[in-house]
């Protein structure tokens, strides 16, 4: 086998299933009486160690095999979960992450695993029930009682549905002889004797296995037949070289569905005979596709495809042509009114906006790939630091770029090293002060506008002022005079000031300050910023504003005087008419009344000095938009409804243009400008 | 129409009409001569950027070249053009009175700008070349498209 080829989809799947380990052990250790999380770490483990076995990465697959077999006595109960035992689990998972990396820095992911394998050892041992090297492969003596075998839905129907039609069920073992040279031609053998007199509907391990020979002695095939038992001994034992056959009938109450295991999770009742774990779906729903399904090739032709992001960037370019061409074919077609053309353009419309979609979300992937590691980074700097922290994590699905999500991990690193360190009081503080112990760090990301928000927020001692503006002043950043008139943003923005971080001993500034200007251009270079707020006493939060980078986005088309401009629908609350007289002045601020809330009434005739129309008018048309809990009214002279339009940078050298994030181009080949709403609400 | 030297450098230059005179831009940084189309104000940018112009997908500043010289304003006509230049990762339009002739330009003909030519003030201007009963006024595109300075002049002005 070509294994390079294959790396690809074994580092991303490993990392997957890494992750898969650390969340549940994770879970586990909140309610280690919970094994259904075992269950799931042990097919992660499983999976893992059968991909690095067949990538030829020795040292992974030993211990993943060392961890499987800590988790299987787990989950039969025979060692119960502890500390100690979590503690090894999560050292062994970081051994592998590390060996994982090491291969897709283009190593050879060899390591010495020898510490972390003694220690999983050391756990069976002193658990009790020594740990049997080769239980994954060897099956364990039949007990006497009727065993029960697990299969997935589509098996058991056709297992069932056999025995209905009067024929034979039977889970047959072979062991070869030990001396067998060719297993995997003996193997085969096997499997097309049966195959002969029946039709064979699973084996352990797989039939691509067994044809690379990943197996030790013995394996497992599920035959339906109309022959007898003693026919389908026979028939095996015609075949040299096998030292062992058992075959055992199958009833009705011997089979059990998969799904009915995973879902009552009771595998504490199970008696494993045959290893369930060897071609066990990683969950339900996969079961049916993935028999005898080699485990590389397995989730991947379904799961993802690697393309290089140029490649996408130009098909995002050529579709934005496409989305361009649209409006102005759906204009034409308006002003030609011709049913039969508009019925073509709405059709070529929907479509397009199918496709749309589908080009979007193509680079846009959730957040959860960069939040998921964090519980597990967390749990390790609680334990260090010795606090007790809560991690809430919401929005995890909110989508963000592709590039985006790469870069935005080192930062929100940092933030939530603070966070902890620095923002969350010691456990006899809070307890002095009366807060839970526990502190809340609360993870959250979600949409606005043209943006995706960041927070990283804890209820811990916020930030002291005092503390900032001495260390600032000391510094020479703002002068003494300067440091009173400052307002509570200004001083935090101190934080992110470069000077803050060289500094020795910053954490004394109720902590924050550690590397905080690595975070703040890190999310600059990503056109996004983070800005903080903070509460003496109850917390901070930093908020970190990203762009979408996405180049089409919904908006507004709106005409003021006789400029159009595109107001980005996302930040529009609604949109309203209204008679002139119902505008009053407050503060020489124009307001108007929404929804008994006085909301400032902005003229961007004024700001734009756009010129006039000459246009009187008894009705005023508003936009109302909102930053955060913000509101403010645009006055324009018309909506011109909503459209997709394609966000087109203003190059170079036009920038820092005061409320307008970029352009579009219409309909009819003309330029209109994007407002940036966020830069019109102060 | 010109006498050539094998051996001389030549510069190759767009030639174009603004207020009666002929300034010309190395070839090497046009990009498109375009007939003046549907130009987009751009509210707060420096009054002598016109607007933006939709050029085949690319939004493109269009800068009127009388307003940045200080030259009294026209209205445009048929004859008016944008010269679409680019000066490292910076592409501009250059509107114009008209452009029609591209020549060829000995390098030894140019001659440092005098003071005052034609009202522009030295710091935009490359050099001046004879050839024949022409005068060419070389242009410093460089300098024509630099923001600071005469966000700076403007400031120093007022």
């Amino acid at each position: 086998m070509e294994l390079n080829q294959y790396l690809d989809m074994f580092l991303e799947e490993s990392k997957e299933n890494l992750q898969a380990i650390n969340e549940n052990l994770l879970k586990l250790e909140g309610e280690p009486n919970n094994l259904s999380y075992v269950q799931v770490i042990f097919r992660a483990a499983h999976t893992l160690k059968g991909m690095s076995a067949t990538m030829g990465f020795e040292d992974l697959a030993t211990l993943t095999h060392e961890m499987e077999n800590v988790l299987d006595q787990i989950r039969n109960e025979k060692i119960a979960v502890n500390e100690g035992i979590m503690n090894q689990l999560f050292s062994a998972v970081d051994r592998l992450e590390e060996m994982i990396a090491a291969i897709e820095n283009g190593e050879d992911g060899k390591m010495d695993v020898s510490k972390e394998v003694s220690s999983l050892r050391k756990i069976l041992t002193s658990g009790g029930e020594a740990a049997n090297e080769d239980e994954k492969v060897k099956p364990t003596a039949p007990s006497p009682v009727e065993k029960t075998y697990e299969y997935d839905s589509y098996q058991v129907n056709i297992l069932l549905q056999s025995l209905r039609n009067g024929y034979q069920a039977f889970e047959i073992e072979v062991e070869l002889d030990e001396r067998t040279m060719l297993k995997a031609a003996r193997a085969y053998m096997v499997y097309s004797a049966l195959e002969e007199i029946g039709e064979v509907i699973r084996t352990l391990p797989s039939v691509d296995e067994l044809e690379e020979e990943k197996f030790d002695r013995s394996f497992s095939l599920t035959l339906i037949t109309m022959l007898s038992k003693e026919e389908v001994e026979k028939t095996i034992n015609r075949i040299s070289e096998i030292r062992r056959v058992e075959v055992v009938r199958l009833s009705k109450g011997s089979i059990k569905s998969l799904n009915e295991v995973a879902a009552s999770s009771a595998m504490t009742e199970e008696k494993e005979g045959v290893s369930p774990n060897l071609s066990q779906p990683k969950d339900g729903e996969k079961g049916e596709e993935e028999r005898d399904v080699h485990p590389i090739r397995r989730h991947h032709s379904s799961k993802t495809i690697r393309v290089d992001t140029e490649r996408l960037e130009r098909l995002m370019n050529l579709f934005s042509e496409l989305v361009i061409d649209r409006g102005r074919l759906e204009q034409i077609a308006r002003e030609i009114g011709s049913p039969s053309l508009t019925e073509v353009v709405e059709h070529m419309s929907r479509i397009s906006s199918d496709l749309q979609n589908l080009v979007l979300t193509i680079r846009m992937v959730p957040v959860e790939q960069v939040f998921n590691r964090f519980p597990r980074m967390v749990r390790d700097l609680a334990k260090e630091l010795g606090k007790q922290v809560n991690l809430t994590i919401t929005g995890a699905e909110t989508e963000l770029d592709r590039t985006v999500i790469d870069e935005i991990g080192d930062p929100l690193v940092h933030l939530l090293r603070n966070a902890i360190d620095h923002g969350l009081e010691s456990t006899e503080e809070r307890k002095k002060k009366g807060k839970p112990i526990p502190g809340e760090i609360s993870l959250r990301a979600y949409h606005s506008g043209n943006h995706v928000f960041i927070e990283v927020s804890d209820d811990g001692q916020g930030i002291d002022r005092e503390k900032v503006l001495k260390k600032a002043v000391a510094q020479g950043l703002v002068t003494e005079r300067e440091a009173t008139q400052l307002k509570e943003e200004e001083v935090y923005r101190l934080l992110f000031h470069s000077g803050f971080s060289t500094a020795e001993k910053v954490s004394d500034i109720s902590g924050r300050g550690v590397g905080l200007d690595v975070v703040r251009s890190k999310i600059e270079a990503l056109g996004g910023s983070v800005s903080v707020l903070s509460e003496r006493g109850k917390g901070s939060t930093f908020r970190i504003q990203l762009p979408l980078t996405l180049s089409i986005l919904s908006a507004m088309l709106v005409e003021i005087e006789r400029e159009k401009y595109a107001i980005p629908i996302n930040s529009i609350l609604e949109t309203l008419s209204l008679p002139k007289e119902e505008i009053r002045v407050a503060h020489k601020q124009p307001v108007l009344d929404f929804r008994g809330k006085v909301v400032p009434l902005l003229s961007l005739k004024e700001l734009f000095s756009i010129p006039s129309s000459g246009e009187e008018r008894e009705e005023v048309s508003v936009v109302v938009i909102r930053k955060g809990e913000k509101l403010v009214g645009i006055e324009v002279n018309d909506f011109l409804g909503q459209q997709e339009i394609v966000l087109k940078s203003m190059g170079k050298y036009l920038h820092n243009l005061f409320a307008i994030s970029g352009a579009t181009i219409l309909g009819d080949g003309q330029v209109a400008l994007i407002l940036d709403p966020n830069a019109l609400i102060k | 129409m010109l006498e050539q030297s094998k051996t001389v450098k030549e510069i190759k230059a767009i030639v174009f009409r603004l207020q009666n005179e002929e300034y010309g831009v190395d070839v090497q940084q046009v990009r498109s001569i375009e007939r003046l189309e549907h130009i987009t104000r751009v509210p707060n940018a420096p009054d002598f950027v016109k607007g933006v112009i939709n050029l085949r997908g690319v939004v493109t500043p269009v800068i009127d070249l009388r307003k940045r010289f200080g030259l009294p304003l026209t209205s445009y006509t048929d004859q008016t053009r944008i010269i679409i230049v680019r000066i490292d990762e910076i592409e501009v339009g250059l509107i114009v009175d008209a452009a029609n002739d591209v020549i060829d330009i000995p390098e030894e003909m140019i001659e440092a700008p005098p003071e005052i030519v034609g009202g522009v003030g030295a710091e935009y201007l490359r050099g001046v070349a004879k050839i024949g009963t022409r005068l060419l006024i070389l242009l410093n595109l460089e300098k024509v498209l630099l923001m600071n300075e005469v966000e700076q002049l403007e400031q120093f002005e007022a």
